[in-house]
């Protein structure tokens, strides 16, 4: 029964640089590593030590809180670093590749017969598990738990966000079998969001739903809430569609491979388009050459919503399947706030931008402004097509008040839900870093 | 400019902690920022931001009231002129209006500006940009002939009152331009009422035979039916505070607010249906002129219409929720009908409509919010039993 949902609310912000659909080829990097900080609220315990062999798959380092959860190499090779930052925190696990991708066998059988604790142990020990993303707080899933649905967004709506259409378009079967697995994982339904026109909508032994409108429609959180709610006691879990490939080709072939298609998008790169890679190459071996180098430039793992800051040094996020590079734009503009700023875009018109509708923006990373204290209403609602009053659900984590930020509907939304709102936020408030803490409050009361 | 940018640059560190002007820092701050748009790039969260910020929101505010203010200027040379039965040009009356206003917007810029900064030094706040708006404002909702040393008071009482204590702009409940007019209109209301206040100079001297300088509103307050035309009440060729006289004036800048997405619509369209549905209701059983004049009178008269595009639209203490501004807006249009009708000693109601509605808007909030809260409980309680 799948239907098509439109989506009014929201904000398609036009940026240059959108990658050109095309395959720039392989990237392929001499180190690869994979840093614990892209894994929110794990606490890595070490499995490895410098100079030994890893196999693709073989555990690198497991969550001290959950130790069934264990991350594992993407290639072969040797370790050859781990690198501590302050106080001994590890940064990351730097491996040096001998370009074979030789897996570890992982025991898979035959999807028909094989049960779902079997698989969740397979996913467990190959290290695919840290890719199950669990609503609400937007962690790790609990290998413990069953949810109640599985949500996928078969699209990225954010700016300059790759497309599953093309990056994917080779994995289908892989991705077939990838939904066929997490089927067997949940009681419930596994739910595919999609556009209408997509090739992912043909995949079988799932709901899918189209849907329209602008982003954030393509957030997984956006589409529950339109699909099926989260209530308080609800667990569902998303789960993004390039993971789904990586599932199913270990459960076709019993091998990890973790090669997949990277979008290098923004203003500052010179010919945005797709790469081949594998997960924790490092973010210089694709990016460097390919920018403009003209001045400053902020290199994002991400989109420019949600993503987080690299440098040419660190690794390609674990989950992201996009760089963007902007220009940093850590300059002083003279009296900015009466400028005409025909090359600054605002959601309002107070700038004279709105003359050109339909213009593409270079956006850099200037706050535009200095944080102030709320002054402006309604406009969060405006790009939030969630019956949620954002205002208030903010305020309510400000004031640290547990009850209210339940009541309000704190279940339904992780940070990339709320990213426009913090893009449109005239006193620029700090939308995405008080909603985590909000999150993180709730979960250790929770316990 | 990269002049300048090195000067203050070079200058900063005086400002800063530990410097010799360090208690200087927030006006520092307040002076670099309004040359320079800060160099300050997003640290968490998004890595773009939209361009609109605080100080250009409030700018295009100002921008908005320029219209009013324009024509406030003339009209206060046009109404003297009526009054003495002297002659000018057009620029004539302006001038003499323009030298009539421009100590009000000293005045109030001046007292107001320099008790924000004081605050915001002691504070250790960066200096807020609420005043920009507030400071325009005051000087067009008070009467031509207000003396600059009360003009001066209730400035002060206002910020200090009605923002500074609650924490400064964005926290305060009332709105500030409105303190200031509440508290001139009760401390001194014989310099803020009656038929001599409107006209610059009728105060002193005495009006040529047949000139009476009362509002409409107080024409009718004496029961009289001698209203001004319609038209010459919405081009505002009529006497009254400062920027309220023009209607067209005002619907420039409404239209300013609304196509740049400053001002809420939602709440000036819902004062127009609160006015017409309550004026409408009086027409019905109307017993004496008040409540006979056609409901759509009343948007022609007196404050209301500078009141609900300038007023009533601040965000800060208007109501926070979308549904409970369509509430607040019908509220205080129906309260003015209310306010101008049944209390004859009040016959501006606008003041007092928002200043009401302004302490009911977290009220207004409650209740959306708390009904948005049943509803998703609702939702809960028919998913359990499903």
């Amino acid at each position: 029964m799948s239907k098509t949902i439109k989506i009014k609310k929201g904000l398609d912000i036009k940026l240059k640089g959108i990658a050109e659909l095309t395959n720039g080829g392989e990237v392929t990097s001499s180190r690869y590593g994979i840093e614990p900080a892209n894994f929110l609220g794990l606490i890595p315990k070490l499995c490895v030590k410098p100079d030994e062999y890893v196999k693709v798959g073989t555990p690198l380092f497991y969550d001290k809180n959950q130790p069934e959860v264990q991350i594992t190499s993407p290639v072969s090779g040797k370790v050859v670093a781990i690198n501590r930052g302050d106080r001994r925190r590890i940064l990351d696990v730097e491996i040096e590749s001998d370009n074979k991708f030789e897996s570890e066998q992982f025991p898979i059988g035959e999807l028909g017969s094989i049960n779902r604790d079997s698989i969740k142990e397979v996913l467990l020990s190959s290290g695919l598990w840290p890719y199950l993303i669990q609503r609400p707080f937007g962690t790790i899933a609990k290998p413990s738990d069953t949810p109640r649905d599985i949500f996928i967004s078969g699209f990225d709506s954010a700016p300059l966000a790759p497309s599953y259409d093309f990056s994917l378009a080779n994995d289908l079967k892989s991705f077939q079998k990838g939904i066929d697995v997490l089927a067997k994982l949940t009681d419930g339904k596994v739910y595919l969001g999609v556009r209408s026109g997509s090739k992912l909508a043909e995949v079988k032994n799932a709901e899918v739903n189209v849907f329209d409108g602008p982003h954030p429609a393509g957030n997984v959180g956006i589409q529950i809430h339109h699909l099926k709610p989260i209530n308080k006691g609800d667990k569902v879990w998303t789960i993004n569609p390039q993971a789904v490939v990586f599932i199913g080709r270990l459960f076709s072939t019993g091998k990890l491979d973790f090669s997949k298609m990277i979008c290098l998008s923004g203003s500052e790169v010179k010919a945005p388009m797709y790469y081949k890679t594998v997960v924790g190459a490092k973010v210089s071996a694709i990016v460097t050459g390919k920018t403009v180098a003209e001045g400053k430039e902020r290199i994002i793992a991400g989109n420019v919503l949600t993503g987080t800051k690299a440098d040419a040094d660190n690794y390609l996020n674990f989950y992201s399947n996009q760089i963007t590079v902007i220009p940093e734009g850590d300059d002083y503009e003279f009296i900015g706030w009466a400028m005409p700023r025909f090359n600054k875009f605002s959601v309002s018109h107070a700038y004279f931008s709105w003359l050109m509708p339909g213009k593409a923006y270079r956006a850099d990373a200037n706050l535009n402004g200095e944080e102030r204290a709320f002054v402006m209403t309604g406009q969060y609602e405006k790009v939030l097509p969630m019956d949620i009053l954002p205002v208030h659900l903010i305020k309510s984590v400000i004031a640290n008040d547990i009850d209210k930020m339940e009541q309000l509907g704190i279940y339904e939304v992780i940070e990339e839900d709320l990213a426009l709102c913090e893009y449109v936020c005239t006193s620029k408030i700090e939308v995405q870093s008080i909603l985590r803490k909000g999150i993180n409050l709730i979960m250790k009361e929770l316990g | 400019m990269k002049s300048l940018r090195k000067y203050i640059d070079k200058k900063k560190p005086l400002f800063q902690k530990g410097g010799k002007f360090e208690k200087l820092g927030s006006t520092f701050g307040a002076f670099e920022t309004f040359l320079f748009t800060p160099n300050h790039t997003s640290k968490s969260g998004t890595h773009i931001h939209d361009t609109i910020d605080l100080k250009r929101t409030m700018i295009v505010v100002v921008i908005a009231l320029i219209p009013a203010m324009l024509f406030g200027c003339w009209n206060i040379g046009y109404q003297n002129g009526l009054a003495f039965g002297i002659e000018r040009t057009l620029l004539g009356h302006f001038f003499f209006g323009f030298l009539k206003m421009l100590p009000l917007i000293i005045v109030s810029y001046v007292v107001g500006l320099g008790i924000e900064f004081i605050s915001a030094q002691m504070r250790g706040h960066e200096v807020n940009e609420g005043f920009l708006v507030t400071g325009l404002l005051i000087p067009l909702i008070v009467p031509v002939n207000i003396p600059l040393w009360m003009l001066a008071i209730a400035v002060a009482f206002a910020v200090v009152f009605g923002k500074e204590i609650f924490g400064g702009t964005g926290y305060n409940i009332m709105n500030v331009a409105l303190i200031a007019r509440a508290f001139l209109f009760f401390s001194y209301p014989s310099q803020m009422s009656g038929d001599f206040v409107w006209i610059s100079n009728l105060n002193t001297q005495a009006a040529i035979d047949g000139f009476s300088g009362a509002t409409p509103l107080a024409v009718l307050a004496q029961g009289a039916t001698n209203l001004p035309s319609l038209s010459d009440m919405f081009f505002g060729f009529i006497p009254g505070s400062i920027g309220e006289t023009s209607k067209f004036a005002i619907l420039i800048g409404a239209a300013i607010l609304i196509f740049t997405g400053i001002a809420s619509w939602k709440i000036m369209l819902s004062a127009v249906i609160g006015v017409l549905a309550i004026g409408g209701l009086c027409n019905a059983f109307a017993v004496n002129t008040y409540m006979e004049i056609p409901a759509y009178y009343h948007l022609l008269m007196g404050g209301f219409a500078f009141g609900a595009v300038f007023m009533a639209t601040d965000p800060v203490t208007a109501p926070h929720t979308e549904k409970g501004k369509w509430i607040y807006g019908f509220l205080i249009g129906a309260f003015v009908i209310l306010i101008r009708v049944f209390n004859p000693a009040y016959p501006e109601g606008m003041m007092l409509a928002i200043l009401l509605l302004n302490v009911w808007s977290p009220l207004i909030d409650y209740f959306v919010v708390q009904s948005h809260i049943k509803k998703r409980e609702k939702r809960f309680v028919i998913k359990k039993n499903a």
